[in-house]
């Protein structure tokens, strides 16, 4: 049984004493510990269930890797599942669950016990889902939904209260990973004088070096990384960061790294997670290595570790993992394990050690002090409960699996050798190489992740890089470190020892020829369930390929990402092909490294702060007085004031009924508004809009349509001429940007020698649009311009002092009644509002919305960007030849509107749409034809672009896309209607009011 | 009746403040002028009327008062007294008679953000929110910066106070204040900028 030693623990505070909960039980645990040795320390090796078979898990590593120990986290509002115990730091008031079991950890009824696993082999899900049809509606579906997953979500109406951020920062070089590799890489870097940044994931310094007991410059691991870390703070050209998991690389050497700030002391006020957003001359992954599990029958039973976890937990938290340990490996490093237990005063039962003539100095020092070492030998099978591992069955290794002789043993340490974690180094395309003799993927230099310069951007140092001694280690650091700076190494490297050991020998599947019975029960991957026959059965299937394998067996493909799988899978794959290893070759390693919350990516994007929201001057005022918003663009715009008791429709009949009857006024500040200047600036607006520009009077508006290069409407609105050399373009609100950046690209790229300046003043100018017969009068009580017909007509503007307000007047309509646009400087647009409000009031003056300027628009026949034209539509099919200039020798869109199929006389034409019934049609709705397409689909004869009840006319109205439409007036045809229905209307003048603009020419 | 005098211009956020790792304040009314033009035509008569040098690239330059910016190779920023920009604005349109140049007064287009304290907290507060880089080597004072804060855009640069001046249009004042206030929050604390010692 798992237990804290009465001594040791170099990361533990024994004088602290924390209180956590665990499935509800109060336990106890120190500072410095991790979930995973708290719990351990608490006797608890039981931490989970596998995600396929529901079998009962304990923890396997002691890292980021970690397949097995994960735990939903925090409660409420703060819940978050599917933490890994392992990289957990414990709180006082922590609180934790296990996932993934029903009704109890100890009793889950979904457990699947060992001989009903066969009727769920690779491929299962496949498999199944293809027959009966029936079945995946009603069994599989509700079945898999219930089972997938591990941890719950949080509850629906839990709110994360924290705060995350982004922090962007540049630097020369990025070092990832804090072992003594990374430490000695940033001493030679910084002092090339390159700017560093050091980040490590966990919150201490020195990796795994002082557990492994190096010594470097004669100094024990922990005194030389304390030593050096201070020598490091102290250089003004680095900067060191605990808690920072480099989390991605990506092209030209921006990286993310994932800072963990709060998760260890929620509550304190600060942001939980942080983003960083590195932008690196250089990026140096001292990453490290993670061992690799062995392949036997019951390798899964809680208590059979990584070797070096089971000597991480002693040294590190003073934690047994077992009483009695049988340490079973092909490598000579896990012997450090044997020792340390040794040292611990804890039982190694036996070192089992699949080479045939065993190891070199490392297994020497282990026979010398009487413990049992086993040469050419394999454990058979692991037995066991589901607390866990109570005996091994020995056998030989180049055996079928007989057993000999069992041991007892309540954990076993197990190590088949050690990959570089490369994942990094991969992200940004580094390829790898097979090393035979570590039989190891490790990076190959001579094809690192390039920089724009050629220039290798990443470089691997240490473990990470393959090397496995501390001083070959620190050697290649040290190096790589002056490199990434731009300088060279300048004096020696940190000395150690030489590494010592003898070569491992590849260990796939124990032991080698394993009878079917036991590689049904070798695991591979510990969370998803796969194991050595799943992968077999795969490539047997045809799965050949790495990546189709990993799809058809699940397997890497847990929340570890195959950190722990990987590689002894392909290694399987490889022998069932009967192919080498790097002919196999890994699957892709993608960003991020480990899982980081979603928090941390949106950064500061949530709530208020989820969309930048643009406000007009008058947005306030909106807000006060019951505006019904609708996005347009980033813009809220009122759709609609509702009163007292109002329903929205009813405040829009309101609101057109008052305007058209006396006096209404429109918040029109997002209208887009571009200065164009220049003494070719006539010229320049001629190309932009389909009709005649230049020959615009100073002092007169012209109504425009802009169309693309290939033909398409895609913006309008009311030019008005400053100046001999100026005009004032206005565009639709959410064109404003788009249309500017359009001039400019003309003028950049094409027209770069017109002589023509533009500038969006959009926001400079708030404009009020007054409307209404009582329009005038309202203008003439304010006072200070002339507003007369004869001063200022129709398609005029005029500026002045308007109630002592900058004014410009644009009279112009886009409702058909008599109206002015009065705009004032942004920062006098509420003044403006507010005098119209008080000046109006003997007038009823009513602010309307945007629901009430399309229906009136659309009683007028005027055409609405985005709803007669969607991006395939053209002038000419909205009948606007009058605003194509026949004259012009070219405009954007002139030439592509002479194509064969633009010129079709079967293009569909806008008409207006009345029913026969008075109803209103559906949005969007088709109107139909006789007989069914190739598909069988109902043929159609148009669609209906616009519909609105329109109170004026007391009836619905529509606008709409007709076959042939401007030639059949009058004619009643079909429409589509909600529920399969159909709604008849009769094809008519898209002006439904005031066909002779009598109303606003007044 | 309305009386316009008892209406003055009031900008997007009036008198703001918040104290965090930095104060953030809204800086008021702010005249702008956009010029654009040829620097070779317009730089002269510019520096003539104003009394500024004109700015090299990514260049401010200032006299206390008044602040003219590189915008682009073809356009500049005049930065005065909300007060004298109309009238600043027609006079540079009368110098620059004859040139092919473009004035316009946008001091209504853009709102304007004054945060003060330490050097190193006001460019940790730039770096949560812009990817530009903000070290004290890549952003000395005399530089401005066109770039993005968090979704919108936005320019920034050290004044003469050593103080941080932000800009970004007047729609997304709101936006602004709040992503400034948010990352000036106190607890947020990054320490990774220091400030240049002497």
């Amino acid at each position: 049984m798992s237990k804290r030693l009465s001594t040791g623990g170099r990361l533990i505070d024994r004088d602290t004493s924390l209180r956590f909960t665990f499935n509800g039980t109060h336990l106890r645990g120190h500072q410095g510990d991790t979930l995973a040795s708290a719990l351990m320390a608490n006797g608890r090796t039981l931490m989970g269930r596998s995600f396929k078979y529901h079998r009962p898990r304990g923890v396997v590593t002691s890292g980021a890797e970690e397949p097995n120990a994960l735990f939903g986290l925090g409660k409420g509002d703060r819940f978050e599942p599917n933490q890994r115990a392992t990289t957990a730091e414990l709180f006082d008031g922590a609180t934790t669950e296990t996932q993934n079991h029903w009704p109890s950890l100890e009793t889950d009824v979904g457990a699947v016990n060992a001989s009903l696993s066969r009727f769920l082999p690779a491929g299962f899900y496949y498999k199944t889902f293809l027959w009966p049809r029936s079945f995946w509606k009603h069994v599989y579906e509700p079945f898999i939904r219930r089972s997938a997953g591990l941890g719950k979500a949080p509850d629906k109406d839990a709110r994360d209260p924290d705060d995350y951020e982004h922090f962007h920062i540049h630097t020369d070089v990025l070092i990832v990973g804090g072992g003594v590799a990374g430490l000695a890489a940033a001493k030679s870097a910084s002092a090339t004088g390159a700017e560093v940044l050091l980040v490590e994931q966990t919150s201490h310094w020195g990796g795994r070096a002082p557990v492994d007991g190096a010594e470097i410059d004669g100094m024990p691991a922990d005194a030389w990384i304390e030593k050096t870390v201070a020598e490091l703070e102290a250089m003004e050209n680095v900067r060191l960061r605990t808690r920072v998991m480099g989390s991605g690389i990506y092209d030209h050497g921006y990286a993310l790294a994932y800072e963990r700030i709060a998760d260890h002391a929620p509550e304190g006020g600060r942001p939980r997670h942080r983003l960083w957003r590195i932008r690196a001359r250089r990026i140096v992954t001292a990453t490290g290595a993670i061992e690799r599990p062995i392949a036997f029958a019951g390798n899964d039973l809680p208590g059979i570790m990584l070797a070096s976890a089971v000597r991480d937990y002693v040294v590190n938290h003073a934690v047994a993992p077992g009483d009695r340990t049988v340490v079973v490996c092909n490598n000579d490093d896990a012997y450090r394990t044997a020792l340390v237990l040794d040292d611990a005063g804890l039982k190694v039962a036996a070192v089992v050690d699949a080479r045939p003539q065993g190891g070199g100095t490392l297994a020497r020092t282990v026979k010398d002090r009487g413990i049992r070492v086993l040469q050419g030998k394999a454990i058979a099978k692991a037995k066991g409960t589901k607390t866990g591992v109570t005996a091994v069955g020995i056998c030989e290794f180049t055996g079928t699996g007989d057993v000999t002789e069992t041991i007892a043993c309540d954990c076993v340490a197990m190590s088949g050798g050690w990959s570089p974690v490369v994942h990094l180094w991969s992200h940004a395309g580094g390829k790898l190489t097979w090393d035979e003799t570590e039989a190891q993927f490790r990076p190959d230099p001579d094809r690192a992740p390039r920089n724009e310069d050629g220039e290798a951007m990443v470089h691997a140092v240490g473990a990470a890089n393959g090397h496995f001694g501390t001083a070959e280690g620190l050697a290649d650091a040290w190096d790589a470190g002056a490199r990434a700076g731009g300088g060279t190494a300048s004096g020696a490297a940190p000395a150690a020892a030489a590494r010592d050991e003898a070569a491992m020998m590849p260990v796939w599947l124990m032991p080698a020829n394993a009878k079917i019975g036991l590689r049904r029960k070798a695991w591979l991957d510990f969370q998803n369930d796969v194991k050595v026959s799943d992968v077999a059965l795969a490539a047997q299937e045809g799965f050949t390929s790495v990546e189709h394998t990993k799809r058809y067996t699940t397997l890497g493909m847990a929340t570890d990402q195959g950190k722990l799988s990987n590689i002894n899978g392909l290694a399987i794959l490889a022998q069932a092909l009967d192919q080498e290893i790097p002919a196999v070759g890994t699957t892709t390693f993608r960003p991020p490294y480990t899982p980081i919350s979603l928090a941390a990516i949106a950064g500061e994007a949530r709530g208020d702060l989820f969309q930048p929201v643009r406000r007009t001057p008058m947005h306030q005022w909106h807000e006060d007085n019951g505006a019904v918003f609708e996005p347009v663009g980033h813009w809220r715009r009122p759709y609609c004031f509702r009163r007292d008791g109002e329903r929205t429709e009813e405040a829009v009949r309101r609101e057109i009924d008052r305007t058209r009857h006396g006096l209404g006024m429109l918040d029109a500040s997002t209208l887009g508004k571009i200065i164009v200047k220049g003494p070719d600036a006539g010229r320049f607006v001629d190309m932009l809009y389909t009709n005649m520009m230049s020959s615009l009077k100073v002092g007169a508006c012209r109504y425009g349509l802009m169309c693309s290069e290939n033909g398409f409407l895609m913006d309008d609105g009311v030019v008005a001429r400053l100046s001999d050399d100026t005009f004032l373009c206005h565009t639709t609100t959410g064109g404003a940007e788009r249309i500017h950046a359009h001039m400019e690209e003309w003028l950049q790229t094409e027209w770069w020698d017109w002589q023509v300046w533009t500038a969006n003043v959009t926001e400079q100018w708030a404009q009020v649009a007054v409307v209404g017969p009582h329009a005038r009068k309202v203008l003439e009580k304010l006072g200070g311009i002339d507003v007369s017909k004869e001063a200022l007509p129709f398609m005029r503007w005029t500026e002045g002092t308007l109630a002592g307000l900058p004014a410009r007047i644009f009279r112009i309509s886009f409702s058909g009644e008599l109206s002015f646009e009065v705009g004032v400087p942004a920062n006098r647009g509420r003044a403006l509002w507010d005098a119209l409000l008080e000046a109006g009031e003997e007038f009823g003056i009513t602010p309307y919305g945007t629901e009430a300027l399309h229906v009136m628009r659309a009683e007028k026949g005027f055409i609405m960007i985005g709803d007669e034209t969607d991006g395939t539509v053209i002038p000419q099919d909205l009948g606007l030849h009058w605003a194509i200039s026949k004259k012009k020798e070219d405009y954007i869109g002139k030439r592509a509107q002479a194509r064969s199929h633009m010129a079709d006389p079967d293009r569909w034409q806008l008409v207006g749409l009345e029913t026969t019934d008075g109803s209103v049609l559906d949005d969007g709705a088709y109107a139909i034809a006789d007989g069914t397409n190739a598909n069988g689909q109902r043929n159609t004869q148009g669609r209906v672009t616009s519909t609105y009840h329109s109170p004026t006319l007391g009836r619905g109205i529509a606008m709409g896309l007709v076959l042939h439409g401007t030639d059949r007036m009058g004619e009643e045809i079909d429409f589509t209607a909600e529920g399969g229905a159909t709604r008849r209307a009769r094809i008519v003048s898209p002006v439904f009011y005031d066909p002779e603009g009598e109303r606003q020419n007044v | 009746m309305f009386d316009a005098t008892s209406h003055p211009a009031r900008p997007a956020l009036e008198g703001a403040t918040f104290d965090g790792l930095v104060r953030v304040e809204a800086a008021g009314l702010t005249g702008m002028i956009t010029l654009r033009g040829d620097v070779d035509a317009i730089g002269m008569p510019v520096a003539d009327v104003t009394g500024l040098d004109v700015p090299d690239t990514l260049g401010i330059t200032g006299d206390g008062v008044r602040a003219l910016a590189w915008m682009s190779p073809d356009e500049m920023m005049l930065f005065c007294d909300y007060a004298e920009a109309e009238e600043l604005a027609a006079s540079l349109a009368g110098s620059l008679e004859g040139e092919h140049a473009l004035v316009v007064n946008v001091s209504d287009a853009r709102a304007a953000f004054r945060l003060s304290g330490p050097e190193h907290r006001l460019r940790e507060v730039l770096a949560k929110l812009t990817p530009a880089d903000v070290r004290p080597e890549a952003l000395p004072p005399g530089m401005i910066r066109r770039s993005r804060l968090a979704q919108v855009a936005g320019a920034f640069w050290l004044d003469d106070a050593g103080d941080l001046r932000v800009i970004c249009f007047r729609s997304v004042a709101d936006y602004v204040w709040a992503l400034l206030t948010g990352a000036a929050r106190p607890g947020s604390e990054v320490d990774h900028f220091r400030d240049v010692r002497m």
